[in-house]
């Protein structure tokens, strides 16, 4: 992890590999996050569906972003955090999540930085592409 | 199609407790070793008064409702078809455990792509905690397959 109030901009700040996405870790995330869509833990409901088999959450993948961004910085430092969910994560994704230094700037009488953020699986395909804003420390 | 009569649709304000046996298992299910979201003297030595909600435990929160799929009910859509689209949030204040957040919901916009085959439904989200606090605002796309 690179310190972001000094990092260059363009520059990659951090990054993380989460464990791969197991039928078990879906199962926990369900009952953790309150997400009970059958899709994700219920391979008749995704079969019924017209997919080959359950797949990931997508905020599953955008919590593992967002602990990188807690790494980089504090909790009480996010100003916002958003992201695209560009394809399905399928079960047994590895995925690592990257954040790049886009800018710094003032802002509601703050200095902050702009995250460029993106999770891949292990076949360097693009699931999540997002942004995150935090304060940096005076 | 969806009827485009819902844009604007606002749902019962919801309320929700921040619990810290949920902020502990939300820490393990995304595998987040970080110790201030699962050991409260580790939160309270970093400045938090409790377990802080982590970025997108809002969401949760927010399905915490009797029916957190009724949207979908009330737009006539087949929970199958549905996929996550898009998610951010902005943060106004740390919400901790022990906080009771009320979130108010509206769809803000459907529109379609690609001749109708993709549908999206936008709905945004306002949370204030228990002194009225405007804490999170939340803005998610939901893709509905009807292809």
């Amino acid at each position: 992890m690179k310190d972001i109030r000094t990092a260059m901009e363009g520059e990659t700040v951090g990054s993380i590999v989460a464990d791969p996405i197991t039928r078990h870790v879906l199962a926990l995330y369900c009952g953790a996050s309150g997400d009970h869509n059958p899709i994700h833990v219920d391979i008749d409901f995704a079969k019924a569906a017209g997919m080959p088999d359950v797949f990931a959450h997508g905020m599953l993948s955008m919590a593992f972003l967002g602990r990188l961004v807690t790494v980089l910085a504090p909790q009480s430092a996010l100003r916002s955090f958003g992201t695209r969910f560009a394809s399905i994560t399928a079960l047994g994704s590895e995925i690592t999540c990257t954040a790049k230094l886009l800018s710094r700037f003032e802002e509601a009488g703050e200095s902050r930085a702009r995250l460029e953020l993106i999770a891949t699986d292990q076949n360097k395909d693009i699931k999540l592409l997002g942004e995150a804003v935090v304060a940096l420390p005076n | 199609m969806i009827d485009r009569k819902f844009i604007g649709y606002e749902f019962a304000p919801a309320i929700a407790e921040v619990e810290k046996g949920r902020l502990r298992f939300f820490a393990k299910a995304t595998g987040n070793a970080d110790p201030i979201y699962f050991d409260e003297e580790a939160a309270r030595a970093a400045g938090y008064k409790s377990l802080p909600v982590p970025p997108t435990f809002f969401f949760c929160l927010e399905m915490e409702r009797d029916n957190p799929m009724d949207f979908l009910e009330l737009l006539g859509v087949d929970l199958g078809r549905v996929l996550h689209g898009e998610q951010s949030f902005v943060y106004h204040a740390p919400v901790c455990a022990g906080d009771h957040v009320t979130f108010r919901s509206r769809i803000s916009d459907i529109y379609d792509k690609k001749g109708g085959a993709l549908e999206f439904i936008v709905m945004e989200t306002e949370g204030r905690n228990q002194d009225g606090l405007h804490v999170v605002d939340m803005r998610r796309s939901i893709v509905v397959r009807n292809a």
